[in-house]
């Protein structure tokens, strides 16, 4: 047996890891946080960023570079307003005033 | 030789760029798991795409950026708006349509590659065809459907599920024909217009998933476009041979789909139940028609009786952001806090139309994050409290789900509200919810309805309670 191809073996190998090391880490994240969490993702599944800069830069034809400019402007507004959205939720999530927390009891 | 290509070699910059970005991403989402560092972990996901955008400039195939530029301002121009002015009480509606839009984007960078790859007579390898069917499936059917989720939640549409007879055999038979058209694409690539069916066929069936799904299954819906969307932009990384789109499409899936599996759990049903089951279509439950009785009370009585209470536990629910009453029930929380009352909120993990809804609305309106807990660990508490106060929730507070065997939400783990030695529940009218399903919290003798919207009711809650303050001093 030949073995499959090693840039897919090694493409498979990185995602199973990824996958397990996301679902060690989110488990973790309280559902006091799930909205933020899911805001965040949605920000890094902005990668796609990184595909369409090289369509939309490289030599490959007016095809390639319309849809990668139209790519970059979708991944840019999840990218853009995904962090920026996140900031303002997780600035919302206060404790308790310390002062406050003296009165009581 | 397409294979070299296409594959081109990343300059060594990119590369450490890409590897430290990975990481950044990982330790962002671990930072994510409490409050006090949720913000750190922002920031290094920050940290991470800057350095994978960066790197990526560098590219050796990149020899104009007039287009990179142009693209990127109206895409920031459009999202920091976006970001900045979106009211939190739209932000599921803001989820759905920012998981469109990821979607999108991998479905089109999709679609240029496989056009790329037939260049000059090339002809994509087996294993690249069927991750670009795989990317443009999922980015298609995710950018519809999330479209039609958004249109859901802001009520553009209606949001009672659509069903007809055979929809689950026409969902089942679309998706068979998507994946004949990939299987066919993969034997033959260079069939041009069999891609665009493909395309529009992946497009169509995004719309026909959610038609018959109602609002308050969004929750997992939500959750399991995230996911769709992050697969898709793993299958990019495939297509691509980029580790760091593997990388990022992996946690992302992840993410999504272990909410999901939350959501799911929290309903006790199962993805194919949320997915194919047209839960909103239950039959409204009939005692037989029976004549219960329920006690109504008044804002006044409420307030005196939370006033003299040692511990008061909220129950916000969907009809509170409905009602926009968020900031009203944090005042009221305030009043009774500062007069010694020891107030929780009681949030179940699919209150509202996404995950961790109402969290965020009661900390836009400063209630502080410690008042707010989870179901099991506010649970107990609710035989040693005095008043329980149901706003707007409606299911997820129906002991029929612990004890009767015939309810559709059987099973369901809910809040043990009817254990608190009062109850008042703040509701437009005695109609059941959106499954039609009879609540028996309502007829307890411990429990008293307070009629009204919930944004009324609970302004004049504070008023009343400001009276009685005045009084006592």
């Amino acid at each position: 047996m030949a073995g499959i191809p090693d840039e897919i073996y090694t493409g498979l190998f990185v995602f199973v890891m990824a996958a397990f090391a996301g679902l060690e880490v989110i488990r973790r994240v309280p559902q006091l946080l799930h909205t933020p969490l899911m805001s965040l993702t949605n920000a890094l599944s902005g990668i796609a960023l990184v595909g369409s800069l090289v369509l939309a830069g490289a030599d490959y034809g007016k095809l390639e570079t319309t849809l990668g400019a139209l790519a970059i402007t979708a991944s840019t507004i999840n990218v853009v307003g995904g962090f920026w959205i996140t900031d303002r939720m997780l600035k919302m999530f206060k404790p308790r005033p310390r002062v406050e927390a003296g009165e009581a009891k | 030789m397409i294979a070299a290509e296409t594959v081109a070699q990343l300059n060594t910059f990119e590369q450490i760029a890409y590897i430290i970005g990975a990481a950044c991403f990982v330790l962002a989402l671990k930072w994510m798991s409490g409050p006090k560092t949720a913000r750190k972990g922002l920031w290094v996901g920050i940290l991470g795409m800057t350095l994978a955008v960066v790197g990526t400039l560098t590219d050796s195939r990149i020899v104009t950026y007039e287009w990179i530029v142009v693209a990127f301002v109206i895409g920031a121009a459009i999202g920091i708006p976006m970001g900045q002015w979106m009211k939190m009480t739209a932000m599921p509606q803001r989820t759905a349509l920012s998981h469109a839009f990821g979607a999108l984007a991998a479905a089109l960078v999709g679609t240029a590659e496989y056009y790329h790859s037939l260049e000059n007579g090339g002809r994509p390898t087996k294993f690249i065809m069927f991750a670009l069917g795989l990317e443009v499936l999922l980015g298609f059917l995710t950018f519809t459907g999330s479209l039609m989720a958004f249109g859901k939640l802001a009520e553009v549409l209606p949001q009672r599920p659509i069903t007809y007879k055979g929809q689950n055999f026409v969902n089942l038979a679309v998706l068979a024909v998507a994946i004949i058209m990939v299987i066919m694409l993969i034997i033959d690539p260079t069939q041009k217009p069999l891609w665009l069916a493909f395309s529009a066929l992946a497009l169509v069936f995004g719309i026909m998933l959610i038609i018959p799904i109602g609002g308050a299954d969004m929750p997992t819906v939500i959750s399991l476009l995230n996911s769709y969307a992050g697969l898709s932009g793993a299958a990019m990384g495939f297509v691509l041979n980029n580790k760091m789109l593997i990388v990022a499409g992996a946690l992302d899936g992840a993410s999504g789909l272990f909410l999901s599996i939350i959501m799911c759990r929290a309903m006790n049903r199962s993805f194919t139940n949320v997915l194919f089951g047209g839960f909103g279509q239950l039959q409204v439950a009939t005692d037989g028609g029976e004549e219960k009785i329920h006690r109504s009370s008044n804002p006044e009585e409420a307030a005196m009786v939370m006033d003299a209470a040692q511990k008061v536990i909220i129950i916000p629910g969907y009809g509170m952001a409905v009602a926009q009453a968020q900031h009203k029930v944090a005042d009221l929380a305030s009043a009774l806090t500062k007069k010694g009352v020891d107030v929780k909120f009681a949030i179940h993990p699919v209150a509202g139309r996404m995950p961790g809804h109402m969290n965020v609305l009661l900390a836009e309106a400063n209630v502080p994050y410690e008042q707010l807990a989870e179901m099991e660990e506010i649970n107990p508490e609710f035989e040693e409290c005095d008043v329980a106060l149901v706003i707007g929730a409606n299911d997820v507070t129906n002991p029929a789900a612990k004890t009767d065997k015939t309810s559709p939400i059987y099973g369901m783990p809910v809040l043990d509200v009817e254990k608190a030695r009062q109850v008042y529940v703040v509701k437009r009218s005695m109609n059941p919810g959106f499954a039609g399903i009879d609540n028996p919290l309502y007829y307890l003798e411990n429990t008293s309805m307070l009629f009204g919207d919930a944004k009324e009711i609970a302004s004049q809650l504070v008023t009343e309670v400001a009276k009685l303050g005045s009084m006592h001093s």
